[in-house]
């Protein structure tokens, strides 16, 4: 909450602010429907921020305290300018343009949440209370904090009329937006039911409330129950893939920006430029979008390098900055997240209702894109424009919860099966030319890794790079940092093997090292493929540039003996003893039962890897026998006297060479194909439960700062008896920072349950699809030496038949 | 550990190591055997036309010793010197599948039931395999003497085909092991003295380099067969292991792989059922053909011995001869043993050569045969690998 005091106040909004924002919407609806323009963004942009910049600047160290009245009062104004918008322009045109400003709405509400936590725990003890009843539940905060945002309306409506007013307007303005999608949708396809169920309360809540103008309290409990049915039924979205991406993205970014309120107008070059990209690439760029955004995050203290950055493609320490903050307790994110992820999506389906659906996911990409364009810009300069739309707020966050949440409850596994297929990319990798590169100890591995793919996200459509070893392992260590921690499961590379690697320095050409630089390097082929098949990983920054960029910084640290490669068996140590004090009471049969059946897979496919390689052990040990067999009988052959006896000794011995190379062959095959497969497996598990023991971990943080927060309270409690009110402030305050704390960390925890989830659920399908292909290459090869086998001994028959 | 061998098996595996014409006046098998802890009871049953056997049809129950002491009785009569005396049939050797069922019960918790399971099936099958062999080895040396044209006429063979009452054959004593041991190292050191002496016949000359030569390579070609079948013994066992683990696997596994496994599972216990057979007929048809032979050299050798021992008397009868004449003493006796010597080492070469010639056509007619079977043999088991596969592959590809 360290970015709450810094937030800025919000002013009264004037006139001319209004204006723009009118004069931005008008810009956005026609690009709304599917291209996006850049241009559009520009011109938007430009006039708002030259006027924004000279508002917005005087009032951002404003303190909080202020941040209380000012809100609510804003609440009232803003939603009465879309409505006004909606009357003038044609029935459609107003619906989507309309649902631009409630894009800004919600883009605002990022601060309206904040703001109203802050305001309410302030000021109103009152609210303070519900939220505490609400922490029985563990994800009842949300609907608390609702609660209490409509509480605030409610308090404004006892001292302003106009507010009031303005309020029911408001939300029949949201009303009228909600209503045309999901109606659209209804009429044309059954089949998103979900999502109509999705906008379903929402809409109730929104007309109830414009039905109801004067009484607030029933508005605010219409948008809590739902609500609370929703989170108590499903643990929240393993579904919506598309939203998955961008919240990511939201989470440091407004956070971030708010931190940076300054933002000239230089930074935000950068990011304009930035979104020419989004645009262009149609299918998901979100989390490339994101993570250029947060470089540009990171860079705004320092913008020439922002810029530099945007050329390069990489920093890779402007990444880790940002996407550390995803940990910095953030309810504003929360709040963010959930309205701009759903929002979005009902712009798309509304907008975009005469599209089908298969271009949904699409849209949803682009639109998203949109959003965190605008939503960057105008937060952290439209100061005022914030508050201005604080009243839609109010109503936003409720939709996007209801939305978010009612999803996952209603989305089958079926749907999400379906987005897997969606999962196949036109990219292919293959890995060739290891090449030996110095000499002695010094020497290493370069691959060559050819990339041939159709997607737009890369700069051509073939291009070749070399990389060495300590470059996977390199990107691994990067992808594993920042998709670890959200449950991704990230493909792991093989192990380093010293002892092979020194083989292959010492530069014997035995073939024992030709086979090990062979076997990594097919591991390594298969480990990138599996990369780029990941849907999220594929969009990484750092996947890219491991792929495109011809010269890579050397990766450090992953010298397996180095001080690094100590530090991280230290961590891995600490890790595995803090595992097994964890005691998590599983709330979600599911993931124990996964947990299991990961665990023991784990352990049979050790079992069974063991036992492929003692077959490869003792199908080489049968080549070897039969070689000295084959050798001995051509002896006896050479001493049998009989002439056409010898013939066929010696023909029987020809066989039995061949015998051995087949099942040299075999034996290398079996290797290959079957005991590489499980050893990829293997490992692959280990992530899988990597991915498990990151949701313990998110699920731990919560439950310490719900414990935490419990001793604020009782400190709070005590302070409150022995009546010591300059403490109780500083008590307080520390309650508030714990709650969002808590809610943070509870939706961080829902999130990677969520994540974890999915990635799963993809795991396991990836795993049966591989497993198959590999087991059918294995089988062919197999197939292919018995046919061979019986070629040979078709042709001894004859000459055993000879022998006279 | 008592298992009985049923005629249609047999039937089925017997070897033809050696080629027997079957002559119908005096047939001999081995329907039944038994086994007891270490000994093995065979039924040798008989039937004959002949009119030195009492009935014309009779069974009589005789164990590993008794042939042994048949094979010792003929070996030992003077009169059959000139011939290769049939090998005896090696000892019945349960050792290795039983060490081997002590290490698999001491397993057992390492595997699963059903593991373990097929491991016993395994091993009860190469156990049954190992007394087939057994029983195959010893109606085989019976069926050579009896299609013998002069060790058919023994009356010791007669009396052991015969006499229904227990032979209780004295097992060797401590003493006549050793004795044993000692004329064989006597012999050893007999050949090397003798070998020392002129070859008077290229035919044996040259027999006795082949022999020697072939002795050795085939030994060496029975030790690798031994080895390779043995090897692909340990692959088939590989199999079994890698099966089941697969099926446990697949019973823990919830997704679409489920089938996969399920099916990959079934495909190397099926795999493993012919892989094994490719080995036990390998060893069937391969090591049990060249161990034969290997014990059939080694009888053909001893005749050159008997025979180049009976040159060795001769050449010495003749120096005594020389000897008597030079001092004019005990002439005609010298000259007469002198005579005795040369007749009986003409009889040897004459005989031993009529054995050799038949033993060499014997050899490579058996050859033939088992090669031919071997071939085919492994031509079957590799298509119906090859269906398997195939089969498998479409499955997998099908859904």
């Amino acid at each position: 909450m360290a970015t709450s005091s810094e937030r800025s106040p919000p002013p009264f909004p004037d006139s001319e602010d209004q204006e723009l924002l009118e004069s931005e919407e008008v810009g956005a609806p026609d690009s709304d429907d599917d291209d996006e323009g850049e241009d559009l963004f520009v011109s938007a942009i430009n006039p708002e921020q030259l006027t924004k910049m000279d508002t917005t600047l005087p009032e951002i160290d404003q303190p909080s305290a202020i941040s209380a009245e000012p809100p609510s009062e804003a609440m009232g104004d803003p939603l009465v300018e879309p409505v006004s918008h909606t009357e003038d322009k044609p029935a459609s045109e107003a619906v989507s343009e309309s649902l631009d400003d409630f894009v800004d709405l919600t883009n605002n509400e990022t601060d309206a949440p904040g703001d109203a936590i802050t305001a309410e725990i302030a000021i109103t003890d009152a609210t303070k209370e519900t939220t505490e009843i609400a922490l029985d539940e563990p994800s009842d905060d949300f609907v608390d904090l609702l609660g209490n945002e409509t509480e605030v309306a409610r308090e404004e409506v006892v001292t302003e009329d106009v507010t009031v007013e303005a309020v029911p307007d408001s939300s029949e303005a949201v009303g009228s937006i909600t209503d045309p999608p999901s109606d659209d949708r209804t009429g044309s396809d059954a089949e998103q039911e979900v999502k109509e169920a999705s906008s379903c309360p929402i809409i109730d809540t929104s007309i109830d409330s414009s039905a109801s103008n004067t009484q607030q309290p029933p508005v605010s409990e219409k948008i809590a129950d739902p609500l609370v049915d929703l989170i108590s039924d499903a643990p929240p979205a393993d579904v919506k893939k598309p939203s998955q991406p961008l919240t990511d993205l939201f989470e440091d970014e407004p956070s971030d920006l708010f931190r940076e309120p300054q933002l000239t107008k230089s930074a935000k070059q950068p990011q304009k430029s930035l979104f020419d990209e989004p645009d262009e690439d149609i299918f998901g760029e979100p989390l490339g979008a994101t993570s250029k955004k947060t470089l540009n995050v990171a860079g705004v203290e320092q913008k020439e390098k922002n810029v530099t950055t945007k050329s390069g493609g990489s920093d890779v320490s402007g990444i880790g900055g940002p996407l550390n903050d995803n940990f910095h307790p953030e309810p504003t994110d929360i709040f963010t997240e959930e309205a701009v992820t759903t929002v979005p999506s009902v712009v798309s389906t509304s907008s975009v209702t005469s599209k089908t659906n298969g271009v949904h996911s699409e849209e949803e990409a682009d639109i998203f894109a949109e959003a965190t364009v605008e939503l960057s810009l105008d937060s952290p300069r439209n100061d005022r424009k914030k508050n201005v739309m604080t009243k839609p707020a109010a109503s936003a966050p409720s939709l996007s919860v209801a939305a978010s949440l009612s999803k996952p409850q209603s989305a089958t596994l079926e749907e999400l099966e379906e987005e897997e297929q969606e999962d196949k990319f036109d990219i292919n990798i293959s890995i060739t030319n290891p090449e030996k590169i110095g000499d002695g100890m010094n020497a290493y591995m370069a691959y060559k890794v050819s990339t041939q793919t159709t997607l737009p996200m890369f700069r051509s459509k073939a291009f070749t790079v070399r990389r060495r070893f300590s470059d996977f392992l390199g990107l691994y260590e990067k992808l594993s940092e920042k998709h670890g921690p959200n449950g991704y499961i990230v493909p792991p590379p093989p192990e380093k093997s010293i002892l092979g690697m020194t083989k292959v320095k010492v530069g014997k050409e035995d073939p024992s090292s030709a086979e090990f630089v062979e076997r990594r390097r097919a591991a390594l082929e298969r480990y990138l493929q599996r990369v780029v098949c990941h849907p999220s990983l594929l969009q990484d920054p750092d996947v890219r540039e491991f792929l495109e960029r011809d010269e890579l910084p050397r990766a450090v640290n992953t010298q397996a003996l180095s001080g690094a490669g100590f530090l991280k068996m230290i961590n891995k140590a600490t890790d595995a003893v803090s595992k097994m004090t964890i005691k998590m009471n599983e709330s979600d049969v599911w993931f124990e039962e996964k947990l299991q059946e990961v665990e023991s897979a784990d352990q049979q496919f050790r079992k069974i890897h063991g036992l492929v390689d003692s077959l490869v052990g003792h199908r080489k040990e049968l080549s070897l026998n039969t070689a000295g067999f084959a050798k001995s009988v051509a002896m006896l052959g050479s001493s049998e006297d009989n002439t056409a006896l010898s013939r066929a000794l010696s023909q029987l011995a020809e066989v039995e060479d061949k015998m051995e190379q087949l099942h040299q062959e075999q034996a290398s095959n079996d290797s290959f194909c079957f005991a590489e497969l499980l050893a990829d497996y293997i490992r692959l598990l280990g992530a899988v439960r990597g991915s498990f023991d990151q949701r313990m971990k998110a699920w731990q943080r919560w439950q310490d700062a719900q414990s935490m927060l419990q001793k604020k309270r009782e400190t709070e409690a005590k302070l409150l008896w022995a009546n010591k009110p300059d403490k109780l402030q500083l008590a307080k305050d520390e309650i508030t920072e714990w709650e969002a704390k808590v809610t943070q960390y509870e939706r961080d925890f829902d999130r990677v349950s969520a994540t974890v989830r999915k990635e799963v659920l993809r795991f396991e399908k990836e795993k049966a699809r591989d497993f198959k292909k590999q087991i059918i290459k294995y089988l062919e090869s197999m197939l292919q030496s018995q046919q061979q086998l019986i070629k040979y001994w078709e042709a001894f028959l004859p000459e055993a038949k000879a022998i006279a | 550990m008592t298992s009985a061998l049923d005629e249609s098996d047999k039937e089925k595996t017997r070897s033809v190591s050696v080629d027997l014409n079957n002559d119908a006046s005096l047939l001999i098998d081995i329907p039944d055997a038994l086994c007891e802890r270490d000994k093995v009871k065979f039924t040798v049953h008989t039937k004959t036309t002949l009119s030195a056997f009492q009935k014309p049809e009779f069974s009589v129950p005789r164990q590993h010793e008794d042939f042994i002491w048949l094979h010792d009785t003929l070996v030992e009569t003077e009169d059959y010197a000139g011939l290769i005396i049939p090998p005896a049939p090696p000892k019945p050797d349960f050792e290795s599948p039983r060490e081997k069922m002590h290490k698999l019960g001491e397993g057992e918790a390492t595997m699963t039931k059903e593991e373990y399971n097929k491991m016993k099936q395994e091993l009860e099958a190469e156990y049954l395999a190992v007394f087939k062999k057994t029983v195959q080895v010893h109606e085989i040396f019976l069926q050579r003497l009896s299609s013998h044209a002069i060790l058919s006429k023994d009356r010791n063979f007669q009396i052991f085909l015969e006499y229904d009452q227990d032979l209780s054959v004295r097992r060797k004593n401590a003493k006549e092991m050793f004795g044993g041991f000692f004329k064989n190292m006597v012999k050893t050191a007999d050949e090397v003295i003798i070998s020392g002496i002129k070859e008077v016949d290229d035919f044996f000359e040259q027999e006795k380099t082949f022999l020697l030569d072939y002795y050795s390579k085939i030994k060496d070609s029975t030790a690798k067969a031994e080895k390779m079948t043995r090897s692909h013994k340990n692959v088939a066992d590989d199999y079994i292991h890698i099966s089941a683990t697969l099926n446990t696997l697949s019973a823990d596994d919830s997704t679409a792989l489920k089938k996969h496994l399920d099916k990959l599972s079934d495909l190397f216990e099926k795999l493993r059922k012919v892989e094994g057979r490719v080995a036990s007929d390998q060893e069937l048809k391969l090591t049990e053909l060249l161990r034969y032979y290997m014990r059939d050299i080694q009888a053909a050798k001893d005749l050159l011995y008997r025979r180049a021992r009976a040159l060795a008397d001769y050449e010495h009868s003749n120096k005594a001869l020389d000897k008597a004449r030079l001092k004019s003493k005990d002439v005609p006796q010298a000259e007469e043993h002198q005579q005795q010597c040369l007749q009986k080492f003409d009889k040897l070469s004459e005989s031993g050569k009529r054995e050799l010639t038949s033993f060499k056509g014997r050899r490579v007619v058996a050859f033939r045969k088992n090669l031919i079977e071997m071939a085919e043999l492994e031509i079957k088991h590799a298509k119906n690998n090859v269906t398997l596969l195939q089969g498998c592959i479409d499955l997998l590809k099908s859904n």
